[in-house]
């Protein structure tokens, strides 16, 4: 389909591709094994100046948006879910500092992020506090001209491989969310430390860790927009960077729709090539189509977002559902498609399977977004009927 | 350090067909690229560059569109590229090529290392990097898998072999043709593909290189295509089984009744 890129653009998802081709396709398999982070494809995709394109000009970036991130994003995933991650995780780590940074921090922080020689991460999620992200207990004290932060991150993506860190954390306990800030803390920090990786089921070439601080010392120009602004920060912040799992979950459901149509070519059954039943011809339709729709979903959310439209938490929240729901049914039909090969590990398919459905549990839940959807329907409802009683 | 990367556009495929009517290849429907083996002397000329400073000049002789060739190594980090592209330069063959090469090199002011890749993956021949050498009257190593030295006036590289490698020390100006074994590429980056498409690639004509008409094109070029076509497959064939030396013994005495006379080596 055509979705009418720009040369640029055009160009940023073509030299995409060919890295998830010649750099992740090769070691996807092996790093699903070993969950070693894939630091080579990050010095690569860093020389092509791919972590530039969603970064402003003024801070050695390529000015493209969230449209840009989610091309590069939709064919790295393509070949690996996992590898893909360690670049949609900086760019969510990313976002803030572009969105809330002052001048100084984003000349400090941008340039090198530009540039791939440092990665960044998000910190926000904590083990009592998930879809309940108003929960968080990590604090950060005012102390002098610096803040004292505590407390406990978890799941953090890219979490001890980033060099830049934004954390949620309270710097009015007695406020609740309203009493959250925005912190940058950089990884070296005295007192910030990592816990264990994570043992995951799927992505696990990408870095899962805790972070632990400890009378962790920042000094208080770390903030990101001004205390109190936390919650907004970060609800912000994610509103940009769900086209990006949603098109980690269009590009792993492609990846997984190619090995498909791919296979249902070379298997034998009853004489012919499978791909000649319509069983399996009907299956491969269903995922095309949806796959499709997905990818639209995905490209007019992001496009939203970098037309300045005011409010793109529905349609973010549209895209990053569908998309992940998407996701999980192609690969599981994709397995299905292969048989029992599609079971072994031998096989592309069930790591793809297993890559999927992280995306419909991170980044807010599935029903987290479904809620913000409806909710979103609801406010807009209630508005109109108000406006239309004004004006009798 | 002065180079220039010779690089030549060929066919995106290995499915090659050839069209029996014309005996050329099949473009259609074919995408184009930098022969794979020229992109790893590209990827070298830009190392020196880095290394002991310069420029890299990337050229290629062939048809207008072969410019798209020129920018893909812009892309890869070349800092200019020249395109030798006239109708009278149509038809050369491997001869006529090195000269009309040799003459632009020359027209430019000479390099100090000349990089080729070892073939195109089209015409196989591996015949220009030498002819071009011969021409410009300097030095040429083939199959070079690393260049372990270089100063103003010499260079030692390393020659892969058969069974092994040759050092080789020669003076410079050199002409240098490479294997893949000698480094991993570079992808593109995005600023220099955004680079690249802006650059100007200037095109020179015959009448631009100081050529004798005669040596350029169909003209200069000894060698007339016949036909081409695609070899058959002989089928059949005989298989020996059992005891080694009863089948040995079989086979020897099979081939001496065929007219095949065996030799003992002298070992």
């Amino acid at each position: 389909m055509n979705y009418f890129l720009t040369e640029e653009q055009t160009m940023i998802r073509d030299l995409a591709a060919q890295i998830a081709r010649e750099k992740i396709a090769p070691i996807a398999a092996e790093l699903d094994e070993s969950g070693e982070f894939p630091w080579d494809v990050v010095k690569a995709m860093g020389m092509a100046d791919l972590y530039r394109v969603f970064i402003p000009t003024e801070y050695e970036g390529l000015g493209g948006g969230c449209f840009e991130m989610v091309l590069a994003v939709e064919e790295l995933s393509r070949a690996c879910g996992g590898i893909s991650l360690s670049y949609a995780a900086s760019a969510l780590g990313t976002i803030p500092i572009i969105l809330f940074g002052t001048e100084e921090q984003k000349k400090k922080y941008l340039p090198p992020l530009a540039s791939g020689e440092i990665l960044a991460a998000f910190g926000l999620t904590e083990p009592n506090a998930g879809s309940d992200a108003a929960g968080i207990k990590t604090t950060a004290r005012a102390d002098g001209d610096s803040y004292v932060i505590n407390g406990t991150k978890q799941w953090i993506t890219n979490g001890g491989e980033a060099s830049i860190y934004t954390v949620i954390a309270l710097t009015d306990p007695h406020r609740g969310v309203r009493g959250s800030s925005a912190i940058l803390v950089e990884k070296g920090t005295p007192g910030f430390e990592f816990g264990k990786k994570e043992n995951k089921m799927g992505i696990r070439a990408s870095a899962t860790r805790e972070l632990v601080f400890q009378d962790c010392r920042v000094p208080k120009s770390n903030i990101l927009g001004k205390e109190g602004m936390g919650f907004l920060v970060a609800m912000r912040t994610l509103d940009q960077s769900r086209p990006g799992v949603a098109a980690q979950a269009v590009g792993i459901a492609q990846g997984a729709l190619d090995k498909a149509i791919e296979y249902s070519r070379e298997r034998q059954q009853f004489g012919k090539s499978i791909s000649s039943f319509q069983g399996i011809q009907f299956i491969l339709a269903d995922m095309a189509t949806q796959v499709e729709a997905a990818r639209a979903l995905t490209y007019a959310a992001a496009r939203s977002i970098d037309a300045g439209e005011k409010d793109v938490s529905r349609a973010s929240a549209m895209a990053k559902v569908f998309a992940s729901d998407t996701a999980m049914k192609v690969t599981t039909d994709a397995v299905q498609v292969f048989g029992g090969y599609g079971y072994m590990k031998e096989y592309p398919v069930e790591k793809m399977m297993r890559d999927a459905k992280i995306t419909q549990i991170y980044e807010g839940t599935n029903q987290i977004q479904r809620e913000v959807i409806a909710l979103n329907l609801i406010k807009e409802s209630v508005r109109g009927a108000r406006n239309a009683a004004a004006t009798k | 350090m002065k180079v220039i990367v010779c690089i030549k556009q060929v066919p995106d495929t290995t499915n090659v067909r050839i069209n029996p009517e014309t005996n050329t290849l099949v473009r259609e429907g074919v995408q184009s690229i930098i022969n794979p083996f020229d992109v790893y002397a590209l990827e070298e000329g830009v190392r020196l560059k880095e290394k002991h400073g310069g420029t890299v000049t990337v050229m290629t002789m062939g048809p207008p569109q072969a410019e798209s060739a020129l920018r893909d190594a812009l892309a890869l980090g070349a800092d200019n590229a020249y395109l030798v592209s006239d109708r009278a330069l149509a038809g050369a063959d491997t001869l006529a090529t090195a000269y009309a090469l040799a003459c632009a090199i020359r027209k430019l002011g000479g390099a100090d290392v000349i990089l080729m890749g070892r073939q195109a993956i089209d015409g196989d021949t591996g015949q220009v990097g030498p002819g071009v050498a011969e021409n410009l009257g300097i030095s040429h190593v083939t199959d070079i898998r690393k260049i372990e030295e270089i100063t103003d006036s010499r260079i030692i590289v390393e020659r892969l072999l058969e069974d092994g490698y040759a050092r080789l020390a020669t003076r410079l100006p050199v002409v240098l043709t490479v294997v893949k074994e000698i480094n991993i590429p570079r992808l593109p980056s995005l600023k220099g593909k955004l680079a690249a498409k802006k650059a100007q690639v200037p095109v020179l004509k015959a009448g631009d290189i100081d050529a004798e008409v005669e040596r350029l094109g169909l003209n200069g070029s000894p060698t007339q295509v016949m036909r081409i076509f695609t070899p058959t497959r002989p089928s059949g064939g005989k298989k020996f089984t059992g005891d080694a030396a009863a089948t040995v013994g079989a086979l020897l005495s099979e081939l001496t009744a065929a007219g095949i006379s065996i030799r003992k080596s002298k070992k």
